[in-house]
């Protein structure tokens, strides 16, 4: 109790969920004001109620599962606290919430970066923006000063390799890239040793989008990750899926198959500027364990940000608290 | 195929109640819940959802169920109808309008489909509507978008429109027309860039492309595995440009697809499309029926029929037959059968299609690299080889060489004469059966003037009770 208050107290912590709060407006205005109606409007706890939560957060895209186990929580919550009045399940809920998430995890969204060259992989279904993200992160790195290169591993749909150019030239960094039809593996393999040539300190490898349940696809996917790992030790140093936040319980098979496949090390949340609420990576995180580590919030450059869970749920539930 | 799940908790929910006389209120109950549990996993809107189970407790609560002979197979129809009716009922056939030239505007979210589907849609209307198709490229926002319409078109000789990225989309349309009526193209399709549905000044660039263009037809591209928000997407769009019709992308994956299911019920326009993969032809006109069947396992026969039609030629396939059943058949007959089911597309799709062996092939990994790898064995034999499989079966240093020249393995060359041998054998059998023989253990015999009782007691696991609808 009383976690809510000390966690929006300060001013501070405030202004920095701002840049969530206003991209994530749309967001709370579709369904996280309804908790608060709910909640103002019914004067019992009672099972009505719980089913209206329960609808609030299947319209998140939270999973089935989560929100069963979420709600069943809070009934039982509310049974053995003999809580009464509905305004006090706000901080019940935000604080599961939160609990659900953390898992008593310390959670480190930093990238993970070594002193020689690091390798970053990017992997996810097709359309989800995997190239724009990657142009974000370059244009991250850059900020922090690191020298980095993208390549162009999408040697499949039409157009991929010239868009991922476009980006290297705006952000400014290297670009390697070979032919469209190329293996894609032997492309990271050459993009290697010319990085290793050029001194760069972080390679940013894009790939084609597949769908997951796609076996020869996958098994390329695979053979990229190996490649990468025998060129470098511990590459790549970290694989991130990245995840349309429109995308509904599907975000979790996407999830549990690539992780199969390449050990993803977390999640890129895109497109979290629309509507949609992106609650499937809460379900990710709680089936798999593998956390977000970025979000994206708009289709400039800098509209990347580390994911904060505290933030996050600040943003969901600005105008509750 | 998408669905999969929802069919399979539609039919736990549904064998409990099979083979009772009656429904009490608890097993409606119970199914209830599953049903409602079932499409919410499959991102089915809530709102829908809520909407479907409530129709649905009504007529099977309804005394004509309860009263009836066999409830079970009652509430089954009544659930595929109410499926059907959410999926839009009838299939909705795409129409070219008699004045030329027939302009279609697609729209919808970044990363939706909506270049893939234009190539897509305007190869598919080129082989069968006959028209002259013109693409134009109206992305000027996403590097590249441009380049890869282009490449596109050019992988399907279809020309594509294009100024460059300097142009505002609302010029570059007034130049297309002008061009698409000199150049005779009775078919416009406009690939205009994603956008999202709350960004009024994208919005707005979309209206005004309306207004310049009076199109014919708005679709809207929608990906399968859009969760909950796709019915606030849909609103957006239909509110703000009246869109006539939707397609839905990547139903190949394995996105159970509730997406399409809310589209149609809170927007009330008709699916037309689906997309099913990354290659061009990957396309098929949306039927509501044959999905409804799906969900609940009942296989897509009719697709699968359209599909062999289209893609068989049937004089071909009955010179098969008739080299099988003479016991002729060899490996260049085998390599012409190959192909013939390469057209159709993904054996795993396929396969998706027959009713029970979706469930039978659950587990089973259909690759279809298998195909290509049997092409290079095949390609590895000699001519005569081909003509005579007797000779490689007795010679082990001709299945060493054939495995070697094709990169595979030996016993893969066995499997192959072996997979040759049977299909050989069961035809040949076929050929000189007698229909009387066949009388005494004939399952179908036995069915047709059979008792509806005798029925149940026949049948096991699907078919069980003799469901036809």
């Amino acid at each position: 109790m009383g976690f809510i208050k000390k966690l929006f107290q300060s001013k501070k912590r405030k202004d920095q969920a701002q840049k969530y709060n206003i991209g994530m407006q749309k967001t709370r205005e579709g369904v996280f004001n309804r908790l608060n109606d709910i909640l103002e409007s019914n004067a019992v706890i009672d099972d009505e109620l719980f089913d209206e939560i329960e609808e609030l957060f299947i319209m998140a895209d939270m999973g089935v599962d989560t929100v069963i186990k979420l709600v069943n929580h809070l009934r039982e919550t509310v049974e053995l606290k003999t809580i009464k009045d509905p305004e006090a399940l706000k901080e019940i809920i935000v604080e599961e919430m939160f609990k659900r998430y953390v898992q008593e995890d310390i959670i480190d969204t930093n990238l993970q970066l070594t002193d020689d060259l690091s390798v970053l992989l990017f992997v996810g279904v097709n359309g989800v923006g995997k190239t724009t993200t990657i142009a974000k992160v370059a244009y991250l790195l850059k900020q922090e000063g690191k020298r980095v290169m993208m390549v162009a591993g999408d040697t499949f749909r039409a157009g991929a390799i010239n868009q991922l150019r476009t980006w290297s030239e705006r952000v400014d960094c290297a670009f390697y890239e070979k032919p469209q039809g190329s293996d894609p593996s032997s492309v990271m393999f050459d993009a290697i040793q010319e990085a290793k040539k050029q001194g760069i300190d972080v390679l940013l490898c894009d790939t084609a989008g597949r769908l997951q349940n796609k076996q020869n696809l996958m098994k390329e996917l695979e053979k990229i990750h190996r490649v990468i790992g025998r060129e470098i030790e511990g590459a790549p140093h970290e694989t991130l899926l990245v995840l349309d936040a429109t995308t509904g319980q599907n975000g979790l098979s996407q999830a549990k198959i690539f992780n199969d496949v390449t050990q993803l090390t977390g999640v890129v949340l895109t497109k979290l500027d629309g509507t949609a609420k992106g609650g499937i990576a809460l379900a990710i995180k709680e089936s798999t364990g593998i956390p977000i580590k970025l979000i994206g919030l708009g289709e400039k450059l800098e509209d990347l940000e580390y994911f904060d869970i505290e933030e996050y749920i600040y943003g969901l539930f600005a105008d509750v608290i | 195929m998408a669905f999969d799940q929802l069919s399979d908790r539609l039919q736990m929910a549904l064998r409990r109640i099979r083979g009772k006389a009656r429904l009490t209120e608890k097993d409606i109950d119970e199914m209830m819940r599953e049903i409602r549990l079932s499409l919410l996993e499959a991102d089915v809107n809530f709102k829908v959802v809520k909407q479907f189970t409530k129709d649905i407790r009504e007529q099977a609560t309804g005394e004509k169920i309860l009263k009836g002979l066999n409830p079970a197979q009652q509430v089954v129809k009544v659930v595929h109808d109410a499926l059907t009716d959410l999926l839009g009922g009838e299939t909705s056939v795409f129409t070219l309008k008699p004045q030329k030239p027939h302009q279609i505007m697609l729209v919808g979210l970044q990363g939706s489909g909506k270049t893939t589907t234009a190539g897509k849609l305007a190869n598919y209307l080129r082989k069968h509507e006959s028209v002259n198709p013109l693409l134009v490229a109206l992305d000027v926002y996403r590097p590249a978008a441009i380049d890869q319409l282009v490449t596109i078109g050019e992988q399907l000789s279809i020309p594509v429109f294009e100024q460059g990225t300097d142009k505002k989309p609302t010029e570059i349309v007034k130049a297309a027309k002008t061009y698409a009526a000199n150049e005779n193209h009775d078919v416009i399709i406009y690939d205009t860039a994603g956008r999202l549905h709350i960004d009024e000044t994208m919005m707005d660039e979309l209206k005004q492309i309306k207004a310049t263009l009076d199109p014919e037809d708005i679709f809207l591209v929608l990906d399968a595995m859009t969760g909950q928000d796709a019915v606030s997407v849909a609103d957006h769009f239909h509110g703000s440009l009246g869109i006539t019709g939707s397609i839905i992308t990547k139903l190949d994956g394995d996105t159970r697809g509730g997406a399409a299911l809310s589209l149609r019920k809170v927007t009330d326009v008709p699916i037309k499309f689906m997309g099913l993969g990354e290659k061009l032809d990957a396309i098929e006109v949306f039927h509501p029926e044959r999905m409804a069947s799906r969900i609940l396992g009942m296989g897509d026969v009719l697709t699968l029929i359209d599909k062999v039609q289209e893609n068989v030629d049937e004089d071909d396939m009955m010179n098969l037959m008739e080299k099988m059943m003479s016991g002729k058949y060899n490996f260049n007959d085998y390599l012409k059968q190959l192909k013939m089911i390469k057209r159709m597309g993904s054996l795993g799709g396929l396969l998706k299609m027959i009713p029970g062996a979706n469930k039978m092939m659950k587990n089973a990994n259909v690759d279809d690299k298998q195909l290509v790898y049997i092409e290079t064995l095949i390609g590895s034999m000699t001519k005569a080889e081909r003509k005579q499989p007797a000779l490689i079966k007795k010679n082990a240093s001709r299945r060493r060489r054939i495995a070697q020249g094709s990169g595979r393995k030996v016993a893969e060359v066995n499997r192959l004469l072996d997979t040759l041998d049977q299909q050989t054998q069961a035809m040949k059998r076929m050929g000189t059966m007698d229909p009387s023989q066949l009388d005494p253990n004939n399952p179908l015999k036995s069915l047709q003037g059979a008792q509806p009782q005798q029925k149940k007691k026949k049948g096991k696991g699907k078919g069980k009770g003799g469901f036809r609808f």
